[in-house]
């Protein structure tokens, strides 16, 4: 299953690599949302600082949208969906690989994201472990979440504008525990943070269990 | 059958609207009438609630496999729009109540907030049924996706609870349950609550009676679009 899950995720890193679609298009999409919020809010620091961490969520949920429906329009191109299908692979390993690639591409998007607010927001580093910890349990929280509601909207005509819909409201836990631990880290006592990543690590393990159930049946007939 | 159910429910929202318009007390410690609203808040809430719970049943039933019946994936649908009005409408007389009680239309509340989480929820669960593929097709997304929706309600419930109590002390909101509530208050509340079940019950009924002829209608149009094309077919076939 590890096999079969890390051979998905493969492919889908080898076709970003190649197409360079998430490094040219979302990795910037997720910067200009910095600035974005930075004139929205007059460019004032203080604001900025206090705001950073929700600020910098809001951003990596707007373009996990992006990553969830470019993993998906890859499978529709050239009816890859039905390659996938007939490759015997079973459903819960295609969907632990795609949601890795895109829990990859995720991480990348936040490093290069969390370095614009950092300079742009003037926001000193602190708390590294619980940044850390706290990212890792979003990002596959907010990366398994997005791959099942990409596949359960797979093949229907309006899947583009129909997943933000779907998967913003579903992922407001993920959106307040990882805002409320990256402030006690940034701002306050990073042992307040505690609590947050434990429901942040809940989230996380029931998105994956729970597209690893439902992925296989929601793939077959799409 | 159906007249008589309605006419009872018509009844029983009619005496409720006259006791909690003119016979229950404004509320003593407040001095004003807007408690009156609480006639419509709580049972538009336990409604929303009801209904949701219908469609995560109907859902399950429909993944089941010895009990799966296209029946449970419209009595899901069914239920969710009439839960989706009623969420809506449970929000709109809060906010309502909220502004002379509160001072506020609108409070960062846990329990405002998962209401508001709901209404999206469950939009978009009808964004999704909307979008058309075959009957079963639709039952398997939809079915999985009210489920997800369902669980994601107390986890979202449980986030917002903490992320209250963390960060914001002493908030406006005052228990109901402070204030002594009347003979005849607790009586209106009550008849409201089962007044407001029964009108869910008439609005699904007919809302599954329509969805089902939208079904049959359906497929019978699909029967003579194919009937209509073999015999097109045949006319051309025939003079060569």
């Amino acid at each position: 299953m590890v096999r079969d899950a890390l051979l998905v995720a493969g492919k889908d890193l080898r076709i970003e690599r190649r197409s360079r679609v998430a490094l040219q298009q979302i990795v910037p999409f997720g910067a200009i949302v910095v600035m974005l919020f930075a004139f929205a809010l007059d460019s004032d620091r203080t604001l900025l600082h206090q705001a950073a961490p929700g600020l910098f969520w809001a951003a990596i949920l707007l373009a996990v949208l992006l990553a969830v429906g470019r993993s998906f329009s890859i499978e529709e191109a050239n009816r890859a969906r039905d390659g996938l299908r007939l490759s015997g692979l079973d459903g819960g390993s295609i969907f632990l690989g795609k949601a890795a690639a895109v829990a990859l591409e995720m991480f990348l998007l936040e490093i290069i994201v969390g370095i614009a607010v950092v300079v742009l927001y003037d926001v000193s580093v602190r708390g590294i472990l619980v940044l850390l910890t706290s990212s890792i349990a979003a990002t596959v929280g907010l990366a398994a979440t997005g791959t099942v509601y990409g596949v359960l909207a797979g093949g229907l005509r309006a899947r583009e504008t129909l997943v933000p819909l779907l998967v913003l409201p579903a992922v407001t836990p993920v959106m307040l525990g990882a805002t409320r631990s990256f402030q006690a880290a940034l701002l306050g006592s990073p042992s307040d943070a505690w609590p947050w990543v434990q429901l942040l690590t809940a989230f996380a393990v029931l998105a994956v269990t729970a597209g690893t159930v439902a992925f296989g049946p929601l793939l077959e007939e799409a | 059958m159906r007249r008589l159910f309605l006419a009872a429910t018509l009844l029983a929202l009619g005496v409720t609207a006259v006791l909690a318009l003119w016979v229950t007390p404004p509320r003593a410690n407040q001095g004003f009438d807007a408690v009156r609203l609480l006639y419509l808040h709580v049972p538009t809430a336990w409604v929303a609630y009801l209904a949701f719970g219908v469609t995560a049943l109907a859902s399950v039933l429909w993944l089941i496999p010895r009990t799966r019946d296209t029946a449970w994936d419209l009595l899901a649908g069914s239920s969710a729009e009439v839960g989706v009005v009623f969420t809506g409408l449970t929000l709109i007389v809060g906010s309502l109540w909220g502004k002379p009680t509160w001072g506020t239309w609108w409070e960062w509340d846990a329990r405002l907030t998962t209401t508001a989480i709901l209404f999206f929820l469950y939009l978009g669960y009808l964004a999704l049924r909307r979008t058309g593929t075959t009957a079963d097709e639709r039952g398997k997304r939809c079915s999985i996706a009210a489920i997800i929706a369902f669980v994601d309600v107390p986890i979202s419930y449980l986030s917002v609870t903490w992320w209250q109590t963390l960060h914001q002390q002493g908030t406006v909101f005052n228990e109901q349950n402070k204030v002594l509530i009347d003979g005849s208050m607790a009586f209106t509340l009550v008849l409201a609550v089962v007044a407001f079940t029964m009108l869910y019950a008439y609005l699904v009924m007919e809302r599954f009676q329509l969805a089902r002829l939208e079904e049959g209608r359906e497929a019978r149009e699909l029967a003579q679009a194919i009937a209509d094309r073999v015999s097109a077919d045949q006319v051309e076939v025939m003079p060569a």
